[in-house]
């Protein structure tokens, strides 16, 4: 930072041009990345959020309609309501949890070593590494008496006839949110794990001598402060996850769930786009979604700079 | 001379390990993890049990987590169907195999090559281009499969390996990623490396890249998992190039038949992904024991 501030006054007197001429290697490292984000990333959400302000049955061309979308959608839509619901839900429940949760276990693991660490690394992440793990909890929650849970609790007497797991309005949501959780330790886990592994051994020895005690001032005043570009990276993943459940939805309650239980925005969004072939209306649906994650990870950045002090 | 060093770090790392921790807290944590992991790792037990068990175990009352029988017979069966397979099996392997590993790769060097000016240059633009990636992972992938499918076309790429490896390079998590652990790398080694007469790209390849070693390794762990996934959808239409994903859900996909097939191909599927990711976990580990990290 102090190099970095010495050579500031010379910078600053370089006009635009120079500077960039200046940085011509820094562009060149760049290029590549930005060349395909350009074509497969701008392009296309650009494209998307223009097509939201259009009727778009992907037949005819797109026609103007103005707000008319998004006015249908808080106006006109009582399931995008529930949706919206149901979504909120998640990100409040599984956001926070599952961060948590990456974060406990992450730093626990840290504290074994060799192969136990990987072993358990492994057992941790290993939800995440099945693509299709949903599947086997349609055979724990199915709804007839070879369900792995049901059986269990006819067994032992907790009721007298299977439970209908995806079928009962009030079970769906805490029974995804579960599965959720369950999936949860991806990205942000195994983020916090390598983050753990970077932060230099003798920091902990200085603030041992500084009179740290346990392990958990250890946690807050030197781990995880050392650790706070993971933390934030972390952020952005679970926050994206949570609010972008889907797919967990419609394949273990299907979509539409019993009395759209368990809608939320995404199975909203393919329920337009994919099934009923309303692209503008999915689209609005979607720059919605975005405002909603943009605004959440704002304030969840906010409070992660304050970690530590 | 780097034996000895080796050497003196282990002992360090030792006796650091007894610093600030308590007995009962570390059988506290061992049980709370054990318990956790129980249920963490309670349904992968149930699905492989699965794959071992005949037809006639899985729909039984009541139901037991470990097979009494076990059987390969749904290993065998899934060996039959995929002999049958209209294009030869092996051709499924081979294109998961192109798109995992040019996805992979591509996107681990590619992401990197831009996280680190990101992270360690100030240029102008810099702040705007890197909140425009961050953004852009906000917004969901599900309506913007149209445009990209225009744009594929347009770009002449589509029904090629192109359609999927190309834009897999830039996801945004790989550069997001790479360049929040470029940045705690100190700046004092990429000026005395500036100093020896380094090019940007050296002290990139030389410097940096050994020195995130863990993130790179992280990364491409998490990309070689989504590009393996990877079922080809909408951009590959000839069944010559469709990846094995498709395939083998093609054939899971039966119905309660093929319940134990279904359990054997989800098997089979998370195989490969969890060698690797051992693999990539070892080779971290190993990094962090012989090499002092950060100056």
């Amino acid at each position: 930072m102090d190099s970095a501030n010495q050579t500031q006054p010379i910078v600053h007197r370089l006009t635009l041009k120079q500077k960039i001429y200046r940085s011509r290697a820094s562009y060149a490292m760049i290029a590549p990345y930005f060349l395909f984000f350009f074509f497969f990333t701008v392009l296309p959400v650009l494209a998307s959020i223009v097509l939201s302000f259009t009727y778009f049955d992907m037949l005819s061309f797109p026609s103007w309609v103005g707000f008319n979308n998004y006015a249908r959608l808080f106006l006109d839509d009582e399931i995008f309501l529930i949706a919206l619901k149901n979504t909120l839900l998640f990100a409040v429940i599984t956001g926070p949890a599952s961060y948590l949760m990456c974060l406990l276990f992450a730093w626990i693991i840290n504290e074994f070593h060799g192969k136990m660490r990987a072993f358990l690394t492994l057992i941790f992440y290993a939800p995440s590494i099945c693509g299709n793990a949903y599947y086997v909890w349609s055979l724990i929650l199915s709804s007839d008496r070879y369900g792995y849970l049901n059986s269990i609790l006819l067994r032992w007497g907790f009721v007298n006839n299977a439970v209908l797991w995806f079928q009962t309005e009030k079970l769906v949501m805490p029974c995804l949110i579960v599965v959720q959780l369950w999936l949860s330790l991806g990205t942000g886990f195994l983020s916090f794990i390598a983050g753990l592994q970077t932060i230099d051994r003798s920091m902990y020895e200085a603030a041992a001598m500084d009179g740290i005690k346990n392990r958990w001032q250890e946690l807050w005043y030197v781990t995880l402060p050392a650790m706070k570009p993971q933390l934030m990276f972390g952020a952005v993943m679970q926050i994206t996850q949570s609010f972008a459940v889907g797919d967990i939805s419609i394949q273990l309650a299907g979509n539409p769930s019993i009395n759209y239980a368990g809608t939320t925005i995404v199975t909203h969004l393919i329920d337009y786009g994919t099934f009923r072939f309303e692209m503008g209306y999915a689209s609005a649906i979607a720059t919605i979604l975005f405002l909603l994650m943009v605004g959440t990870n704002k304030l969840v950045q906010a409070l992660l700079r304050r970690v530590g002090e | 001379m780097a034996k000895e060093k080796t050497r003196v770090k282990k002992r360090w790392f030792h006796r650091e390990k007894q610093l600030n921790r308590s007995a009962a807290g570390n059988g506290l944590l061992f049980f709370f993890m054990a318990f956790c992991g129980v249920f963490m790792a309670l349904p992968l037990v149930i699905l492989i049990n699965n794959a071992l068990k005949p037809l006639d175990e899985i729909f039984q009352y009541p139901q037991t987590i470990f097979v009494k029988n076990p059987t390969f017979e749904n290993f065998k069966d899934l060996f039959v169907v995929m002999s049958d397979s209209w294009v030869p099996f092996s051709r499924y392997i081979f294109n998961t195999l192109i798109i995992t590993g040019f996805g992979t790769v591509g996107h681990v060097v590619v992401a990197s090559l831009a996280a680190y000016p990101l992270a360690k240059h100030k240029f102008p633009g810099k702040n705007i281009l890197f909140s425009i990636v961050v953004l852009s992972m906000m917004f969901s992938y599900n309506v913007t499969q149209i445009p990209n499918y225009m744009i594929i076309s347009y770009l002449g790429i589509n029904n090629t390996y192109l359609a999927l490896i190309l834009p897999s390079w830039q996801f945004g998590m790989g550069l997001y990623l790479m360049k929040q652990f470029m940045e705690q790398i100190p700046d004092s080694l990429m000026e005395s490396a500036k100093l020896d007469g380094a090019s940007e790209f050296t002290i990139f390849w030389k410097i940096f890249m050994p020195n995130v070693k863990p993130a790179w390794l992280t990364l491409a762990v998490l990309q070689f998992q989504q590009m393996w996934g990877n079922t080809g959808s909408m951009f590959l239409r000839s069944e010559k190039l469709k990846p094995m994903q498709f395939a083998l859900q093609q054939i899971a996909g039966g119905g309660a038949a093929r319940a134990g097939v279904a359990c054997a191909v989800a098997f089979v599927i998370a195989l490969v992904p969890i060698t690797f990711f051992l693999i990539c976990q070892s080779q971290i580990i190993e990094t962090m024991t012989s090499s002092g990290m950060k100056e």
